[in-house]
């Protein structure tokens, strides 16, 4: 079948014969697991288990928040130890809050059942399955898969795309689990194929250096009309634009994603895991992750259990710390350098590569850059990094967006080719977070500037409200005072009737007229509806992924508002019905 | 006619300048009336580089009367919370030189800060709901009051009328969402900084 | 346990500024070779002499500005720097020149910049130019070619080189001559055949000139090892010997008296082989995309052309390549790729829409 290529592309050494000498192996179980509430895209779970609480496995242990997230599922039978902030996978290196287990051993699962039939099973069943089992992305980003699924329904899908590429060296963990699961795998390619009422074209993309598992996938997708495609090998082809392009020759519009143009990409591992989950009704609680590196005296693949520690990974691969150069989640070109053992591997955790000092050598102190253009040449985006690269020092925002750095895919292909030892990627991604802070303060100055100004405006309003009816007193009390000089003239000055008219007519100038009290509520009235109005937009418009918690607030809002307009119609009816007479009259 | 004028080089001269300038001036006129620009756009460009805090450390209510006084040549180094980024930016739209920040009007705070009200304390007496310039505190007389920390700009005006002192300015932590990689050492072999870089 | 938080990627290739420079340094060795073999040892002096000036003039530089002086100098920038402008400037020049053109080289067109990188126009050719316009009667006069020397005068020999170079001795009659270039500018009134049959600087020669086509191929040899090692891509240099090429062949005229020259004459004379390879692929001071430095390189090719043809000078390669310097930020603006995921090409200088 044609493939096509792509521009730039690097070849690093491949590094991966060192795990793939061994099957897919097992750990003990670690003292301790730990479950991250964010492993995914999107807003944390939000816990649903106290602290000492018996867990089994497989147990919901927290729930999705909001759509963008999804559940977490006890790994393993145990109580529930603690629920606090703990390091994470991430390359702040900040804590972030983790559901602590402690294994009980007995790996007892919960009452679990998959569906026996799933071609004869909804769409929207089995996407509920795949929810309710965790499923997020497992090949980097974790975008929720169900979601990702349903994107899909909205738009028809005429391509779905099976990515088993594994592009980065060092990892192995598609490889492997393709070897030994190639029939489960398919059989997951057909759930998604199902779901999405059978595409046209079903593609696994995998790249021309993993001949075995090419060989493993082959019987098993005979007559089912999905075809395994082979290209040469290239970093980074796994790239999800990049993958499109090699097997459509489409590119993804920027900003777009695959579903506008009739695509769906899906990780090979996320396949297993939906084949787990609605066959046999297994959350996703394990994934096969590699650990490799020269640091560790034993490099191979473990189907390990979301949760566990990197220590106790690396304890169980003869690990030497002084060997061990730095400590990488992921591959070496994407991964990200952990600092603490204690992070949990995660469900987008598919490497843990530990690597000595000669194959991953301290970086070296950057030099001038030369704007050789080695880098635009191994550009997959054809960007020009050496032009972002001085518009990132010069911090030239207008520039780096006219050269399209939000294009970038932060593959470190330049990086990886800079005779300089320039940290490009570093130097991306610092101007990427700064041009989006400076867009979210832009935002919020617009919003500040707005509600001031409106500030102002009622403020104003207020003012001249109290400056009308202070006209209208000092003009009321003048006419009666005139009325009162007319009645002087008339009668006899002094008299007790000429007090009692002058008191009523001071009565009446205070005495604020039914119109004018109509017109206060009706003002009040609008008011009540403008507020509810923009508390609704509010909510409309807030950010997809705020916390439960934010959302709570804005419905209180919106609910508030609602009432005080109530009040208002309310009060403005009574008065209307107080004062028919009078109207009429 | 014609010859007469050629003849004459001073009167051809005239009447050559007076013709053009009539011509452009009349250009001019009908250019600046055709395209004539509503308000004061530069008063606009400057407001919008404002931080919006309205918190007046500046001596002005708000953002936008400075803005307008900026436009009128006032000193563009008088907002603290914007601090130089925004004398810079300033600078760089007006095309003048950038000052350091007047430390007369406050110093350049590090973290952003929101204020919050404890809420045990509060005795519900609406002072800084009226100075609030954003309307970001919500509540009633005589009912405990909070500050909706999304609207709060952090210009702590709020803090002075409050009779109990139940207000503080928290700063704003960084979370795992906001974080983003920090820019790499540089190898700063600008000429510029050679001087700076030994000191 | 503790690590360090380090960006990605961790794996890097083994290639570094300083070997790139390294191997451009090499690559000068086939043409270095030619030019003494055809014009004695004035060219290895000249080379040695600027890069010994450079590299001090350099770490001095390096050390007023308070930078680690190893560090900077292990870049071989400066070496690269002193080796072109050696190999540019005519043999046996007195040693004056060839200091003065170094240090104004590194000094001013390079350090006073910002150093390396930062440079707008390509070093070497600055400090050439320098020299050229001050000093006219020293950079115009070049060495006879071994083959035309006159009989019983040989190019001088290593010690009186020196001598010649260092104490103003004068070399003997017949050493020094017009490069075909010159004679080719200055035979005026003659069909090109004439000039041919007349001249020995080509009726000896096999395609361009005596000597020079010799050094052109040394050049090219070495620009197709560059090549080769991927140290820079084909666009630039294959622009401008194309546009010279073509201009050449457009403007032939039939071997006429008026005739600028040949095709071949154009590609294999002068500084045209080690202009397109060693000169104009300097990547600091040049377009930085594909398409920028095809359009880069076909400025200086026309550029060349034109200054040789109907300008005063005989050869124009400093000349061209500076005014290109000049226009590449402007191509930059005009020549960004296609990035993937979008329909159009931008402009550098274009804002987000929306």
């Amino acid at each position: 079948m044609k493939t096509w290529v792509t521009p730039g592309g690097v070849h690093p050494p491949e590094n991966k014969h060192q795990s793939l000498t061994m099957p897919i192996g097992t750990l003990p179980l670690p003292e301790k697991l730990i479950i991250p509430l964010s492993q995914h895209i999107g807003v944390p779970a939000n816990p649903c288990v106290q602290i000492g609480e018996t867990v089994l496995k497989g147990q919901k242990i927290a729930e999705a928040s909001g759509p963008l997230s999804v559940p977490m599922h006890a790994p393993t039978s145990g109580t529930v130890s603690a629920i606090e902030h703990r390091p994470i996978a991430h390359s702040s290196g900040m804590l972030s809050p983790c559901i602590e287990i402690t294994p009980d051993g007995r790996e007892q699962w919960i009452e679990h059942r998959g569906i026996d039939d799933f071609q004869h099973a909804s769409s929207s069943a089995l996407l509920k399955t795949i929810s309710e089992a965790g499923i997020a992305g497992m090949g980097g980003a974790g975008f929720p898969t169900a979601v990702k699924l349903n994107a899909g329904h909205q738009r028809p899908i005429n391509t779905l795309i099976v990515n088993a590429t594994e592009c980065e060296p060092y990892i192995t963990a598609d490889d492997s689990a393709i070897r030994e699961r190639a029939q489960e795998i398919v059989q997951g390619i057909s759930i998604l194929s199902h779901i999405l009422s059978n595409p046209s074209t079903i593609l696994i993309g995998i790249e021309d250096n993993k001949p075995e598992a090419i060989a493993a996938l082959k019987p098993h997708v005979e007559d089912t009309g999905i075809q395994v495609v082979s290209f040469p090998t290239k970093y980074p082809s796994g790239g999800e634009k990049q993958l499109v392009y090699i097997l459509t020759g489409q590119e993804i519009p920027s900003g777009k994603l695959p579903a506008d143009i009739g695509m769906l990409c899906v990780n090979i591992g996320t396949t297993f895991a939906i084949k787990r989950a609605v066959v046999d009704g297994e959350p996703l609680i394990s994934r096969v992750t590699t650990m490799t590196g020269d640091a560790c005296g034993i490099n191979r693949n473990y189907e390990t259990l979301i949760g566990t520690p990197v220590s106790h990974m690396l304890a169980n691969s003869a690990f030497d710390e002084k060997a061990c150069s730095r400590l990488v989640m992921g591959g070496p070109m994407m991964g990200f350098s952990l600092t603490s053992a204690e992070v949990p591997i995660v469900k987008t955790t598919n490497c843990i590569l530990a690597p000595s000092f000669q194959e991953i050598p301290e970086d070296e102190p950057a030099q001038a850059c030369i704007r050789c253009g080695m880098c635009a040449e191994a550009c997959p985006v054809s960007l020009l990094p050496q032009q972002l690269f001085w518009y990132s020092q010069a911090k030239d925002y207008e520039r780096l967006e006219a050269h399209n750095l939000f294009d970038c895919i932060e593959c470190g292909a330049c990086s990886y080719v800079c005779p300089s030892n320039i940290p490009l990627v570093q130097h991306y991604r610092h101007s990427k977070g700064e041009i989006q802070k400076a867009r979210a303060e832009k935002i919020k100055s617009d919003h500040a500037r707005e509600r001031f100004e409106f500030h102002q405006q009622r403020i104003e309003q207020a003012e001249k409200d109290k400056e009308a009816k202070r006209t209208a007193r000092r003009e009321a009390a003048e006419k009666a005072k005139a009325t009162a000089a007319n009645n002087r003239e008339t009668s006899a000055p002094g008299s007790a009737a000429d007090i009692i008219a002058a008191a009523q007519a001071r009565a009446a100038a205070k005495k604020i007229s039914p119109e004018q009290q109509r017109a206060k509520f009706e003002r009040s009235i609008a008011g009540a509806e403008m507020r509810v109005s923009m508390a609704e937009e509010k909510l409309a418009e807030a950010d997809p992924n705020r916390t439960q918690e934010q959302e709570n607030i804005l419905h209180a809002a919106v609910e508030s508002a609602r009432q005080k307009l109530d009040q208002a119609r309310l009060r403005l009816a009574e008065h209307n019905k107080a004062h028919h007479g009078e109207q009429v009259d | 006619m014609l010859e007469t004028i050629a003849q004459q080089p001073i009167l051809a001269a005239l009447i050559a300048l007076v013709g053009l300038g009539t011509l452009f001036g009349g250009l001019l006129g009908f250019a600046a009336e055709k395209f004539k620009v509503e308000g004061d756009p530069i008063v606009e460009q400057i407001d919008e580089l404002l931080p919006q805090t309205q918190c007046g450390q500046c001596g002005f209510p708000g953002c936008k009367p400075y803005a307008e006084s900026i436009a009128n040549g006032d000193a563009i180094n008088k907002c603290p919370p914007g601090g130089q980024a925004t004398i810079n930016a300033i600078a760089n739209l007006l095309d003048v030189p950038a000052p350091e920040l007047d430390a007369e009007h406050g110093e350049e705070a590090d973290v952003r800060t929101v204020a919050f009200i404890r809420e045990d304390e509060c005795i519900g007496c609406t002072k800084c709901i009226q100075a609030c310039p954003v309307d970001a505190i919500l509540g009633a007389a005589k009912l405990m009051h909070t500050v909706i920390a999304d609207e709060c700009t952090g210009c702590d005006l709020c803090v002075e009328p409050c009779p109990v002192d139940c207000i503080d300015m928290l700063p704003v932590k960084e979370t795992i969402k906001d974080w983003h990689w920090p820019a790499p050492p540089t190898t700063a072999d600008l000429i510029a900084s050679d001087r700076r870089a030994q000191l | 346990m503790a690590f360090k938080q380090i960006t990605s990627p961790h794996a890097h290739a083994a290639q570094s500024t300083s070997k790139v420079m390294q191997l451009v340094i090499w690559a000068t060795i086939p043409g270095l070779i030619a030019l003494t073999v055809h014009f004695g040892w004035g060219s290895l002096i000249n080379v040695i002499l600027a890069t010994i000036t450079s590299v001090i003039a350099e770490a001095v530089i390096i050390k007023l500005r308070n930078r680690p002086v190893d560090f900077y100098l292990q870049d071989y920038s400066a070496v690269v720097t002193a080796v072109l402008l050696g190999l540019a400037l005519p043999p046996l020049v007195a040693w004056w020149v060839v200091v003065i053109g170094s240090l104004f080289s590194i000094v001013v067109a390079k350090q006073l910049y910002g150093g390396l990188g930062y440079n707008p126009f390509n070093p070497a050719m600055v400090g050439y130019v320098v020299l050229l316009i001050s000093f006219p009667i020293q950079m115009t006069t070049w060495v006879t070619p071994l083959a035309l020397l006159p009989e019983a005068v040989s190019h001088p020999g290593l010690l009186e080189s020196l001598q010649i170079v260092f104490a103003g001795v004068s070399p003997a009659d017949g050493v020094t001559g017009a490069t075909p270039l010159d004679s080719f500018k200055y035979a005026d009134g003659l069909l090109v055949d004439q000039i041919y049959a007349q001249d020995p600087l080509f009726s000896q020669a096999g395609i361009a000139g005596v000597g020079w086509e010799w050094v052109n191929i040394g050049f090219l040899l070495g620009g197709l090892i560059l090549l080769g090692s991927k140290t820079f891509t084909w666009h630039g240099p294959i622009a401008m010997l194309a546009t010279i090429a073509l201009m050449s062949a457009l403007f032939w005229d039939g071997g006429s008296s008026n005739s600028p020259g040949s095709p071949l004459m154009h590609l294999f004379s002068g500084a045209s082989m080690m202009g397109a390879f060693f000169i104009m692929t300097d990547p600091v001071s040049s377009a930085v995309s594909n398409r920028g430095r095809l359009i880069y390189g076909a400025l200086i090719g026309l550029l060349v052309y034109v200054i040789r043809a109907w300008g005063t000078y005989p050869d124009a390669v400093a000349f061209a390549v500076l005014l290109a310097n000049f226009a590449a930020p402007f191509i930059d603006n005009y020549s960004l790729p296609r990035t993937y995921g979008h329909t159009d090409r931008r402009r550098a200088t274009e804002k987000e829409e929306g």
